[in-house]
């Protein structure tokens, strides 16, 4: 019954309980540099399951139209394969989806393209809209169809449409009317996020939906969340065919049965 | 109403790089400093450490690091004659929130100015006759020399990896035989060369160049520094700018003063705190206090004897505007000095791409490349070029992450099979050449309050108005086109030359570099601090940071905002805190 | 300004010291005693958190109840005020409070009771000089019939050996000094050494390593594998004093001992504890089956992508910062528990004046399995020459519910 057994740790365990409580709180901090057991700023992995923003309609398109901007073919799987709509679909259902950290108050102007966006739509909005809307151009031009039940062809004309801007965006806003008097966007604007986006959910770390096994790293080459090279520094021009290697890991951390 | 708080000696505003500096100088010296800081408490192993700091898509693309201009940006227009609007996400330029700053999410790139830099007016005009009548640069009123201690000190503070061109007036093979004369090398060798930057290296000497490692504040060894704090080797691991290090290998205040500082009982630091405004006395010659709101939207007011503004460039500018502390700038009149002299960073680029060539680009570190300095400053004849200044080339191999990097030769489309094709084909055999040019302040290029938009606070925000002149498109295009030859000297399959086209843009990322505002100078009508950092009109303020570059040079800033801090707290320990008051006389 | 009146301050200080050491031997005396308190490393456990010092009150978990440490502050009504300079003797060296109750020995006087008379009585002196402060600690919740004072005579009886400490023949004073000191105040056994089924010392294993609630407190004999042979005297004297050395950084538990403690100790006392400890010689047998190749696999993949851009893929490490673990003694104890904990909830090693730089290990629990941890531990136990049982899965499954709760990640 020694009691020395368990001393200290208590005192560390109290230090850490306020280091989490109070992390998004005015502090003050003298002493030490803080510390405490078992706190990391652990990504948030995107959730598995069914679709959190896109409605069925909207994930065809989405599905599409990826599927269009990186397409699979002889080099390999392509940004649909990889998971981008369920990528986009986790993207735009959380804080980057509701534009948590851009500047969101008006007046809203149009602007120069070097004032960058101007539009008083989120990210998530923004979708819902342009979606709705070349849909909606889409059946009017296609008899009827939607973009996800056009030809290959006759979606790569489509989208280089919205690429050139010739297509304006309704702004109906978060809302299901259009606001009088507002205006939505042009539609490269959508065009340049969602290549932006479909080239996220492409090369970035598996845990976020994308990136489906690694596929889009393996494309090129990219070694992932790897920390360190020391050893192949030295190694110029040679290639180095590194497995990739995500946030969560690799085949190879598992032991192989067999 | 605000809560008066206990007084304490020294307050700061902001606590990144600058703050820490001024905080373990001036606790060592005896004096109670208290740091206010709007972001949060952020370190190594729980904010940034290697289980998941190197994530593409969280640190550079949704920004977890940066200021969030839902809570603070600024108003943009490229004239006068334009509505500025917000910008309302990040691009062209990523400042900081939280501890440690920029500090946490630099390259590490860290230079020394020439010292032709810090005489520009005069030395051009005797050289090249007069200047454009709108170009408003001028002469910073220190020298180079003067400084030259004090980048040592800085250097040796950080460990910064790199080979001396220059010791005392003796040149240094392999160095960068253009630097200003140094007291000694580096207090670290250069990082290991990839294999960009040897070939780069190889042409620019074949065609008359000389090439030297960049200097770099990624351990090329372990390194502890002269304050006993340890830094760890560099690994290579291509996760510098806009990401934290993970494992203490770049040099940050975190890795390189917080350990030491955050010991000493005469220091305090309160994180989200945010200072609405610094307040001075009926005179205006004293300030007195900063008022400051914390997360529960509580006001403070914390008084103290001394107070040191030490936030990202634009925001020092911002809080005097807000505080009524210096004459606003007035580009019709010309007269006035806080908002004046705003200056920034012109940057180009030259892809080359190889077919035979493996560059593996994904091996690398913040500050890992080999420069030339022929083209830099005053470093060459400007005769007919119609501009000053310059920049350096460099080949850098600072990271390989696929969203932001993965090169397609010119003509390819935008998307689509054959621009998959083109990245899978080229994404490990292309190096690049980037150039880094200076800019030059100018009678438009200004900062103000906005008349219309407000930040979180209910503040008007800042209000930027820049464009680059002729000057810089001069220079830049200059910068690119040597860049092009060197490109070529590499016998590459083909090049890509990105020239820095038409207005600026606050879209696409160029540099977080932004300078000026708040400029130091020897006469107060064309400066807000003197040579010390000291305000002219209220001597117990000091502003810190690119805030008080009269203009921008052709290098990475972080180097000479280090000589420029340690040099104004040499002459506050040695001067003011022995007869407080001004140091300069006016 | 402040900067006149500090330096007035120091000056004020500096004289009062000055005169105070002039005036009186018994300054001398205390400040024996305040050296002595920090050998003992009292504050540690007389301290609540967020308590005044030395006025008890801390927790103290046992594996038979919880004690609450004492309040040893010279207030009459609640701390030891009205004690004779005898009964603190009495207390320190036998056990038994002035009331005549027998003490628990979570309070250590087994080690306590090596003491000399002189130096108990130096450490009473500088306790006098404390602040009395009024504090009550709790009554000890303990599982019957524990509760019952009385009973520690017997486990007296068995476990207890009431002897001040003895010089051996033939050992220099050095040596001497240092077993006064391990064996005595610095109570190192009091981790270090294995407990019996009732808490006593397994004596017949002195210093070679103990489980202590969540952490495995390493074997510091100069055993070969685990142990401190591969450490020169100086080097340990380094760890003790700096917090770190070549080989090694304190962290854990062993964190607040170095920074309360040991690193306030002479450089003579820390070498005659190095003395000490590399003369604690033993024979180690080595019998481990070799691990899976299957596992080794799995260790070595985590191992290269996220534990060799500190630790190197030669296991060599960072001296000072980043513990090297090919030939560690820690990485190849016996009994694994620190290691997965450190993996699970990170570690730090703890910073000091002369070694200012808190190098940290983060948190792994969040992102590896329990498979995962066993493996790159059993691979990192098994490379480079080390040699030691493999982890297994359910090991690690057990040692994080252990530590479960502290383990989440911020956010």
């Amino acid at each position: 019954m020694s009691g020395t057994l368990s001393r200290r740790d208590l005192l560390l365990a109290a230090a850490a309980i306020v280091a989490v409580a109070n992390r998004s709180e005015a502090r003050s901090y003298s002493g030490s540099v803080p510390w405490y057991p078992g706190l990391a700023d652990a990504p948030q992995a995107a959730g598995g399951g069914g679709l959190e923003f896109f409605t069925e309609a909207e994930a065809k398109f989405v599905d599409a139209a990826v599927a269009r901007l990186i397409p699979a073919d002889h080099l390999g799987p392509g940004a649909r394969e990889a998971g981008v709509t369920t990528f986009l679909d986790r993207q735009l259902a959380g804080p980057y989806g509701r534009a948590e950290r851009w500047y969101m108050q008006g007046p809203w102007h149009d602007g120069t393209k070097s004032q960058g966006y101007q539009s008083r739509l989120s990210p998530a909005e923004l979708y819902r809209n342009a979606i709705k809307s070349i849909d909606g151009h889409c059946r009017q031009a296609f008899s009827g169809r939607a973009f996800a039940e056009l030809s290959a062809d006759q979606q790569d004309q489509v989208l280089t449409e919205i690429e050139k801007g010739k297509l304006k965006i309704k702004d109906i806003g978060p809302h299901t009317v259009e606001i009088e008097g507002a205006k939505g966007p042009h539609s490269d604007t959508f065009f340049a996020v969602l290549m932006q986006n479909t080239v996220e959910g492409f090369f970035s770390d598996p845990i976020y939906g994308g990136n489906k096994d690694m596929v889009g790293w393996k494309l090129i080459g990219f070694p992932g969340a790897r920390y360190d090279y020391r050893p192949y520094v030295a190694r110029h021009g040679e290639k180095l065919d590194l497995a990739p290697v995500g946030i969560r890991g690799r085949p190879g951390w598992n032991e192989q049965q067999g | 109403m605000a809560k008066k708080l206990p007084a304490v000696d020294v307050a700061l505003v902001g606590f990144g790089w600058t703050a820490a500096m001024v905080a373990e100088e001036l606790t060592a010296a005896g004096l109670n400093v208290l740091a206010l800081e709007r972001g949060a408490w952020r370190d190594t192993p729980t904010d940034f450490a290697v289980t998941f700091a190197q994530d593409e898509l969280r640190y550079m693309w949704r920004r977890s690091l940066f200021q969030e201009p839902a809570r603070q940006t600024l108003t943009f227009r490229n004239s006068m004659d334009q509505t500025a609007l917000p910008m309302r996400h990040l691009g062209s330029f990523l400042p900081a929130t939280g501890v440690g700053g920029a500090g946490i999410h630099w390259n590490g790139q860290n230079w020394r100015f020439l010292p032709t830099d810090f005489i520009v007016r005069s030395h051009n005009e005797a050289r090249y006759g007069p200047l454009p009548e709108n170009m408003q640069v001028q002469d910073w009123g220190v020298t180079y020399d003067e400084l030259e201690p004090f980048y040592d000190k800085f250097e040796y503070l950080c460990g910064i990896s790199g080979k001396a061109g220059n010791i005392k007036g003796q040149i240094q093979d392999g160095g960068n035989p253009f630097e200003g004369p140094r007291a000694r090398d580096y207090p670290n060798p250069p990082l290991d060369m990839v294999y960009g930057p040897t070939l780069f290296a190889a042409a620019a000497r074949e065609t008359g160049h000389k090439p030297f490692p960049c200097p770099a504040a990624n351990m090329s060894r372990a390194y502890t520094n002269p304050l006993g704090v340890t830094l760890a080797p560099c690994t290579y691991c291509g996760f510098c700018e806009k990401f934290g290090c993970g494992n203490y290998s770049k040099s940050s205040p975190q890795t390189t003063i917080l350990p030491v500082l955050m010991r000493r009982d005469n220091f305090e630091l309160r994180t989200q705190c945010e200072v609405l405004r610094v307040n001075c006395d009926s005179s205006g010659k004293r300030a007195t206090s900063v008022t400051y709101v914390d997360t529960e939207g509580r006001e403070f007011e914390q008084p103290a004897e001394m107070i040191f503004l030490c936030a990202f460039a634009q925001h020092n500018v911002h809080l005097l505007l807000l505080s009524g502390i210096g004459k606003p700038y007035d580009p019709k009149s010309g007269e006035g000095v806080v908002g004046r002299n705003y200056a920034y960073q012109v940057v180009s680029s030259v892809d080359v791409f190889f077919d035979d060539k493996i560059i593996n680009p994904f091996i690398g570190a913040g500050g890992l490349g080999v420069g030339i300095d022929e083209y830099n400053g005053d470093n060459f004849d400007h005769g007919g070029l119609g501009f000053i200044g310059g920049g350096y080339l460099a080949c850098w191999n600072t990271h390989g992450r696929p969203i932001e990097l993965h090169p397609t030769p010119k003509g390819t489309p935008k998307w689509g099979a054959k621009w998959k094709e083109a990245v899978a084909k080229n994404y490990l055999t292309t190096a690049t050449i980037s150039t880094h040019g200076a800019v030059m302040s100018y009678r438009s290029n200004y900062l103000d309050l906005d008349p219309t938009y407000r930040d979180v606070h209910g503040r008007p925000l800042l209000r930027l108005t820049f464009d680059f002149g002729e000057n810089e498109h001069r220079m830049s295009d200059y910068l690119t086109e040597r860049a092009a030859e060197i490109a070529k000297a590499m016998k590459p399959r083909e090049i890509h030359a990105k020239k820095r086209e038409g207005h600026y843009s606050v879209v696409p990322y160029q540099t977080t570099h932004n300078t000026g505002g708040a400029a130091m100078g020897t006469d107060p009508k064309t400066s807000f601090v003197n040579r010390y950092l000291q305000s002219w009109d209220v001597s117990n303020l000091f502003v810190m940071g690119s805030t008080v570059f009269p203009q921008n040079a052709g290098y990475n800033p972080t180097g000479t905002i280090g000589a420029l801090t340690y040099a104004a707290l040499d002459a506050i320990k040695s001067k003011y805190l022995k007869s407080p008051g001004p140091m300069v006389q006016a | 300004m402040k900067i006149a009146a500090t330096s007035v301050f120091l000056a004020c200080i500096a004289g009062l010291a000055a005169e105070a050491a002039a005036a009186d031997t018994s300054f001398v005396q205390v400040e024996r005693g305040r050296y002595l308190v920090t050998a003992g490393d009292c504050v540690a456990c007389h301290t609540a958190s967020g308590g005044k010092p030395f006025a008890g009150g801390r927790p103290v978990e046992t594996p038979f109840g919880t004690i609450y440490s004492a309040n040893i502050t010279p207030d009459r009504e609640t701390g030891i005020g009205a004690w004779t300079d005898d009964e603190f003797y009495n207390a320190l060296h036998s056990g038994i409070a002035p009331s005549g109750a027998h003490l628990y020995p979570a309070f250590p006087y087994p080690y306590f009771t090596k003491a000399t008379r002189e130096d108990i009585r130096a450490i009473r002196a500088y306790l006098r000089t404390l602040d009395p402060v009024k504090s009550s600690p709790p009554p000890p919740d303990l599982t019957w019939p524990l509760g019952y004072r009385f009973l520690m005579s017997g486990w007296n009886s068995l476990f207890f050996d009431q002897t001040t400490f003895e010089p051996t023949a033939g050992k220099s004073d050095e040596w001497n000094r240092g077993a006064y000191l391990v064996q005595g105040l610095g109570h190192c056994g009091a981790c270090h050494t294995p407990k019996n089924f009732a808490g006593g010392d397994e004596s017949e294993h002195a210093l070679q390593g103990g489980v202590i609630q969540g952490w495995f407190a390493p074997d510091i004999t100069n055993a070969e594998r685990t142990g401190l042979a591969s450490w020169s005297t100086d080097d340990l004297v380094q760890y003790l004093k700096t917090g770190r050395n070549a080989h090694s950084g304190a962290t854990g538990l062993m964190a607040e001992v170095v920074a309360d403690s040991t690193s306030k100790l002479s450089k003579q006392d820390l070498h005659a504890i190095a003395v000490y400890l590399k003369d604690q010689k033993r024979q180690q047998s080595e019998s481990n089956e070799t691990p899976s190749q299957t596992v080794m696999a799995a260790g070595k993949a985590i191992y290269s992508d996220s534990c060799s851009g500190c630790h190197q893929m030669n296991g060599k490490g960072v001296p000072g910062m980043f513990s090297p673990l090919a030939g560690s003694a820690s990485a190849q104890s016996i009994d694994p528990t620190t290691l997965i904990r450190i993996v699970l909830q990170g570690t730090r090693t703890v910073p000091t004046d002369a070694r200012p730089t808190p190098s940290t290990m983060p948190a792994y629990g969040w992102k590896l399995t329990d498979a995962q941890i066993a493996a790159v531990l059993t691979f990192v136990r098994n490379q480079w020459g080390n040699a030691a049982p493999a982890v297994e899965t359910g090991k690690v499954e057990n040692v994080r519910r252990t530590v479960q709760g502290s383990s989440r990640a911020a956010r």
